[in-house]
């Protein structure tokens, strides 16, 4: 809506430290909460696609909708391009955040990267190597040794994915 | 012809005459209740007038924008989005029980849908986070005919437009440079009256003269900014050989409680005329004016302040331990310096309206003197401050949480957000050490379970 535009737009100006117009790494990682959050570099790099270095407003815009509400009263106009918060969109969203070199799969290593940003220096190599096969076993179908995304969709389908990766903005 | 020119030259002399009586009349009325500490309560009228001015714009503005069916900014403040205050613990296991089909009794070790916690918390902090918004000004729920506050400036209605031209004029042209006269005259004799005291052999005359002159160069300056202050609980006030600790809103924070009491200041030697004046002011009594180079050395500072605080016949020290100038809305993590000398703390907690005129100090969007300007253009700076009862560290207490007790306490009083981040933030990195928390409550879902397993 119009008026949570307008109030995502003071955001990214108040983030734009140096009022350059675009945001930047620098500037993302200048927020405290984000920075202790575990995945937080990953999350900042969704943002920027294909390697550039500033992000717009639209761009910004077009990230945060991934996590917009699913209305359930709009019409699904078939013709219609999928929009950004649906429940596939959200997965794919979340999947990238595994899948660095973005081969549509993640790997045995990926994941071991991944849960190793998670824990820090807290858990032992090994634990967290049982750990990656373990949950690599019980999703991988096709035996590849690997996770695509559709074993991903296939593995969290009866999460309600639609409600826990959604934030409401308030009136 | 003729007769104009002497008609002219009367008329431009009547003018002159009036508008400096004008002058000299407001002056007097101003300074010399300043001198004393009395006051006409001129400034409490002023205040409530105001106030209903303020109602009634706003009253407009709402009407306005329904007939012309637009939509109003409605400033927010309590966050943008709606967060669930849940603990990593129970979200994580709430999305693992409403996605595997497996019966849990004990939660498993990962799941691949655990990285919706991280990430969704990830992108709720870029949407809001508590610290970033503490560092620009606070948004007012009703306009106060101040184009700087006012986010809807569309033509509204005429009347509305022309009380905003007058509020203007009145400003600009009646306030502005009454108060520049005001603080003017403030400062020159904060400087010349020290600097005369100086002069005085030491002794309980010259104590008593120098705590009167600092009082009334204080007072006008508070006058200078139409600052009008309610003062609770003035029996805590700070005694001799303590330390007085407040929220940091702005520069200003220091005229305001200097005008009600006597104390020794603390800073950085700067140059100009602010060097001036802070020479002017060691002469007649005490006050700690540290060189650049000695800043960075916290053991130089620790020590000083610890020998004027044990010396009882000096005055109580002035500290503002956030370091840096907060919004107002928040109080944010104290540094420990102040709080590991040991000497008595008086907390005092200073809460600023913004409907007359926000003082929060945005410095790295407004200069000095442009913020001094902007100050001195405001229709007025309204607060309360609040003495507490005094606070010494106890004996099982170390420093962090010793400055965490009173910063509650402060935050309390005020009604303020009591934020455990650090101002620093404005400018630099948090560290890593927030994270590895984190990263420790995670692990300990996943590894310590893991050893429950193996041990079944």
């Amino acid at each position: 809506s119009e008026a949570s535009l307008v109030r995502l737009y003071r955001r990214f100006r108040d983030l734009d430290r140096n009022k350059k117009g675009y945001l930047c790494r620098t500037d993302l990682r200048q927020i405290g909460a984000l920075a202790v959050n575990p995945l937080g570099d990953r999350i900042i790099e969704s943002f920027f696609t294909d390697g550039s270095y500033s992000v717009d407003f639209s761009g910004f815009v077009r990230v945060l909708a991934h996590f917009r509400p699913v209305d359930d009263e709009e019409l699904q106009d078939p013709k219609a391009p999928e929009p950004l918060n649906s429940r596939m969109n959200k997965l794919r969203f979340a999947f990238q955040l595994y899948d660095l070199d973005r081969d549509g799969k993640i790997s045995r290593h990926e994941m071991l990267q991944v849960l190793r940003l998670m824990v820090g220096v807290q858990v032992t190599e090994e634990q967290l190597e049982s750990i990656t096969d373990r949950t690599v076993q019980e999703a991988d179908e096709d035996g590849d040794g690997a996770v695509s995304f559709l074993e991903f969709v296939k593995s969290l389908e009866k999460m309600d994915i639609e409600q826990k990766m959604s934030i409401r903005i308030l009136k | 012809m003729f007769l104009l020119l002497p008609f002219d030259s009367l008329i431009v002399n009547l003018l002159g005459i009036s508008l400096t009586v004008l002058f000299t009349l407001l002056l007097v009325f101003i300074i010399v209740p300043a001198i004393f500490g009395v006051s006409f309560g001129i400034r409490k009228l002023y205040m409530k007038t105001l106030l209903k001015i303020f109602a009634w714009a706003t009253l407009r503005m709402e009407r306005g924008a329904k007939e012309k069916n637009h939509q109003l900014y409605k400033p927010y403040t309590n966050g943008i989005i709606a967060k669930d205050p849940t603990s990593l613990e129970e979200e994580i296991k709430e999305i693992r029980r409403s996605g595997s089909s497996k019966a849990l009794d004990n939660s498993a070790e990962f799941e691949l849908s655990d990285i919706f916690y991280f990430c969704r918390k990830g992108m709720e902090t870029i949407m809001d986070d508590e610290v970033t918004k503490r560092f620009s000004a606070e948004e007012l729920e009703s306009w106060n005919l101040l184009s700087r506050t006012n986010y809807n400036f569309q033509y509204i209605s005429l009347r509305l437009t022309v009380l905003w031209g007058l509020g203007v004029l009145i400003r600009y042209c009646f306030l502005l440079p009454l108060r520049i006269a005001l603080a003017f005259t403030g400062i020159s004799l904060l400087v010349v009256g020290t600097t005369v005291v100086g002069y005085l052999p030491n002794g309980r005359f010259k104590e008593f003269l120098s705590k009167h002159v600092h009082l009334m160069c204080y007072r006008i300056c508070v006058r200078a900014l139409t600052a009008i202050i309610t003062y609770h609980d003035r029996k805590n006030r700070p005694r001799n050989g303590g330390i007085c600790v407040a929220n940091h809103t702005s520069p200003i924070d220091v005229i305001i409680l200097a005008s009600d009491g006597y104390y020794a200041m603390v800073g950085q030697v700067h140059g100009g005329l602010m060097g001036v004046i802070q020479r002017a002011m060691v002469k007649a009594c005490p006050h700690i004016w540290f060189e650049r180079s000695e800043v960075k050395d916290r053991h130089l500072v620790a020590k000083r302040l610890t020998e004027h605080v044990q010396d009882k016949s000096k005055l109580p020290i002035l500290i503002f331990p956030e370091g840096t100038c907060i919004n107002n809305t928040s109080v944010m993590m104290f540094k420990k310096g102040s709080f590991e000398i040991g000497a008595t703390v008086y907390p005092v907690a200073i809460k600023y309206d913004p409907q007359f005129g926000d003082a929060f100090w945005n410095s790295s969007k407004y200069g000095m003197v442009t913020y001094l300007l902007r100050m001195m253009t405001s229709w007025a700076i309204v607060c309360s401050v609040w003495y507490l009862p005094p606070m010494t560290r106890e004996t099982d207490e170390d420093a962090v949480q010793f400055a965490n007790r009173v910063k509650s306490a402060i935050a309390r009083q005020g009604g303020l957000v009591d934020l455990l981040w650090d101002g620093g933030l404005k400018r630099e990195k948090v560290k890593d050490t927030f994270k590895e928390e984190q990263q420790k409550l995670y692990s300990k879902m996943i590894a310590g379970n893991h050893e429950d397993r193996s041990r079944s």
